[in-house]
């Protein structure tokens, strides 16, 4: 399968606190490649680096690749349908990004409903997203993830505040949109579901990169002690 | 213990230095009564404004009219032009166009605008809308900059943002408190309108200046409640799904008009070029007429300076002792309602309107100028004071008002009150250089004979000092608020005004 992206020697640190100390070690990895196709599910405990290489992997593909945060990043202002919206604000002129701001046309409306319905939140687009519940901003920040429309899916904790049903089906829903995925999940019997290649990190480094068929408990159990 | 002068970053140092300034300030300045029985024209004011006539309803009218489509159509300029350098404001020459365009005062403008445009629609909007602009610019800026940006980082790693992006992430979260700030703006701009009647537009402030002038104090009253009411129903009328039909109604009301004459902006432009290069004057006559100008400078920035000091202190002390009328820590009910009703009075005349009272009762000095400026900036401050102190618990430690002022008040409340102090200065000066035209001998005074003898190149310089000392009191402010206060003060002081009272009590 065609590689996406090869990462080799690899030191990932985040800005010291004290100044003029060096930069503290994030995450070391030694090879990783992200090949097209790939399912991959990031796990490990929170400040493992995770969302650290996340980041990093969106840097190299800058464009590519579509985005879906921790927190939803939302316009609390706006309603949700503007704030799915505007996943897809390159896809379209400024000016009829404008004009939807102010009068939403009826071809994205049909687009975004269809999507709302898959995620449950139909009844939500016309609501400002500050007067959401977090576990309906997180929808909304998925279906602007997904209105992105980009072939590759980075997404940090996308289900952390729904339920485990509803957590499964928005998964496989963001999954199959996307030819190829990476996501951050502290849930690995849902990772096991979706994903077809785990890697586990611990202690600023990869502990395993395998296929998710190969995997057994014992070893998962390894990287949250 | 060391005491409060050898200690760095001491407040009490600090306002030690000002008061004490204030003070040697004071001592030069003039501040005689002229007038033989103040308490008599006074009481005549008084029987006025209890008995408001409206002799000529057409005129009164006429008036109303023009001083709203000058504020009106000034305004919607002026966020226009405003939001536009606002997105822009983080570009240093928008930065520095922004600052030059409101350092100098309406009224200025105004003088300036009415050789070109003649006394005409034109000169009234662009006197409004160019200052306006320029403070506008400042605040949507800095409201911009304020909002959390992670919703645009979602989009793109490094935030960058086009114009869409800007209108999906930016404006959104922005575009409430821009609204706000441009209905106080309003409020201002009325205020401006009116006094640029003073100076010749047909606004309120025209038959407002006959009518005090000749005594004739009911008319004035008439004229007076009028601007109170313009200002208070604000509130109800400022709405952006009523100024769908109210700005162009404004336009086709009072169309934008000027005398335009090419020849007359060309003479103009000529006076412009200082006399000596103009005219090609010989050395002698050159540096006499250097000399002369330098004794107008000199002068017109020393009393300037002298009075805005002043002002300064006076309006920190009134701004202290007026919040308690807004404040939950010492009135409620209706006696706040009151307390707080009359500062917003007083906020709500403009301070070349009380000067001008102030000269009727008082006679020629700097007193009018002092009491009107500080009437009004101690209580725009001081009712922002107020409101910010209820967000305040209650004292610990129960003890009288005047216990409760001195030991949890004012100690609290302290930095608050110097950021908002500091933030007032720029503005102080530029007031008190321009009510020079009332007659004091600040900036304003020169500028006003210049005009009046048609000497446009130095009227533009002595313009220039004025903006210069406007610029500097900001760069002052803003070193001292850095050194002195702690970060989390309020950054954009303005933002904190709003029009509506009741909509900041509302949780």
């Amino acid at each position: 399968m065609a590689v996406l992206l090869e990462l080799q020697e690899c030191r990932l640190t985040y800005p010291n606190e004290t100044k003029n100390a060096a930069d503290k070690l994030a995450l070391a990895i030694d090879h990783l490649t992200i090949r097209k196709g790939d399912r991959i599910a990031l796990l490990g405990r929170s400040g493992a680096g995770k969302s650290t290489l996340l980041r990093h992997i969106r840097e190299q593909l800058a464009d590519r690749a579509s985005w879906c945060p921790q927190q939803a990043s939302l316009v609390p202002q706006l309603k949700a349908f503007h704030n799915i919206f505007s996943g897809g604000l390159e896809r379209h002129s400024g000016f009829v990004n404008l004009r939807n701001l102010l009068l939403p046309s009826p071809r994205f409306r049909a687009e975004i409903g269809e999507l709302a319905d898959r995620l449950g939140i139909a009844d939500l687009l016309w609501t400002k997203a500050g007067e959401l519940s977090g576990g309906q901003q997180q929808r909304v920040a998925i279906a602007r993830a997904l209105f992105q429309q980009k072939s590759v899916l980075l997404a940090d904790e996308p289900v952390s505040a729904l339920d485990r049903l509803q957590g499964h089906k928005v998964l496989e829903l963001l999954a199959s949109r996307h030819s190829t995925s990476v996501i951050a999940l502290h849930n690995a019997q849902l990772a096991l579901k979706v994903c077809n290649r785990v890697i586990g990190l611990k202690d600023r480094k990869i502990l395993f990169d395998c296929p998710a068929d190969q995997l057994d408990t014992e070893v998962i159990e390894r990287l949250y002690q | 213990m060391t005491h409060f002068l050898s200690q760095t970053r001491s407040l009490r140092r600090l306002t030690f230095y000002f008061a004490a300034i204030a003070l040697v300030c004071l001592a030069f300045a003039d501040i005689d009564i002229g007038t033989r029985s103040p308490g008599h024209e006074l009481w005549l004011m008084v029987k006025g404004l209890v008995t408001p006539r409206i002799d000529d309803p057409r005129q009164w009218l006429d008036a109303v009219a023009y001083s709203l489509t000058f504020s009106l159509q000034g305004v919607m300029l002026a966020a226009g032009f405003g939001f536009v350098f606002s997105v822009f404001y983080h570009l240093a020459w928008v930065h520095i166009l922004a600052a030059c365009l409101r350092s100098v005062h309406e009224v200025f403008w105004a003088l300036i605008f009415i050789q070109v445009f003649g006394i005409s629609t034109l000169a009234g909007v662009l006197a409004i809308a160019l200052p306006f602009a320029g403070t506008l610019a400042k605040v949507y800026g800095e409201q911009l900059e304020e909002i959390d940006s992670t919703a645009a980082r979602a989009l793109h790693p490094d935030g960058r943002a086009g114009v869409s992006h800007f209108f999906y992430t930016r404006l959104p979260q922005a575009l409430h408190a821009m609204r706000n700030y441009t209905a106080y703006r309003m409020e201002c701009a009325i205020r401006s309108s009116v006094v640029l009647g003073f100076i010749g537009l047909p606004t309120l402030g025209f038959h407002l200046e006959t009518a005090l002038r000749t005594g004739d104090y009911s008319a004035a009253s008439a004229l007076l409640l009028t601007l109170l009411a313009l200002v208070y129903s604000l509130r109800f009328w400022f709405r952006a799904k009523l100024l769908w039909l109210l700005v162009p109604a404004a336009f086709l009301a009072k169309p934008i008009t000027a005398q335009w004459n090419t020849a007359n902006l060309a003479q103009f432009l000529r006076d412009c070029v200082p006399a000596p290069l103009r005219e090609d004057w010989s050395l002698q006559k050159t540096q006499s007429w250097l000399l002369w100008l330098g004794e107008q400078i000199a002068s017109g920035v020393w009393n300037t300076a002298l009075l805005a000091q002043i002002v300064l202190v006076l309006t920190g002390v009134f701004a202290l002792l007026g919040s308690t009328l807004n404040s939950s820590h010492f009135v409620g009910g209706w006696t706040r309602r009151a307390g707080d009703g009359l500062l917003l009075v007083l906020r709500s005349l403009p301070e070349y309107l009380l000067n001008f009272v102030g000269l009727i009762v008082l006679g020629p000095s700097m007193l009018p100028a002092i009491v009107a400026m500080t009437l009004h900036n101690g209580a725009i401050i001081g009712h922002l004071l107020g409101r910010h102190s209820d967000e305040l618990e209650p004292a610990v430690i129960p003890s009288g008002p005047l216990g409760r002022f001195a030991y949890y008040y004012v100690p609290t409340l302290y930095q608050r009150f110097l950021a908002y102090c500091f933030y007032r200065w720029e503005i102080i000066i530029r007031e008190t250089a321009m009510l020079g035209v009332l007659g004091i001998p600040t900036l304003g005074f020169y500028i006003d004979s210049a005009f009046e003898f048609l000497r446009f190149d130095v009227a533009l310089i002595l313009i220039g000092v004025s903006a210069g000392m406007t610029l500097s009191a900001d760069a002052i402010s803003r070193r001292l608020r850095h050194r002195f206060l702690e970060t989390g003060q309020p950054s954009a002081f303005e933002t904190q005004i709003r029009l509506s009272p009741s909509a900041a009590q509302t949780p």
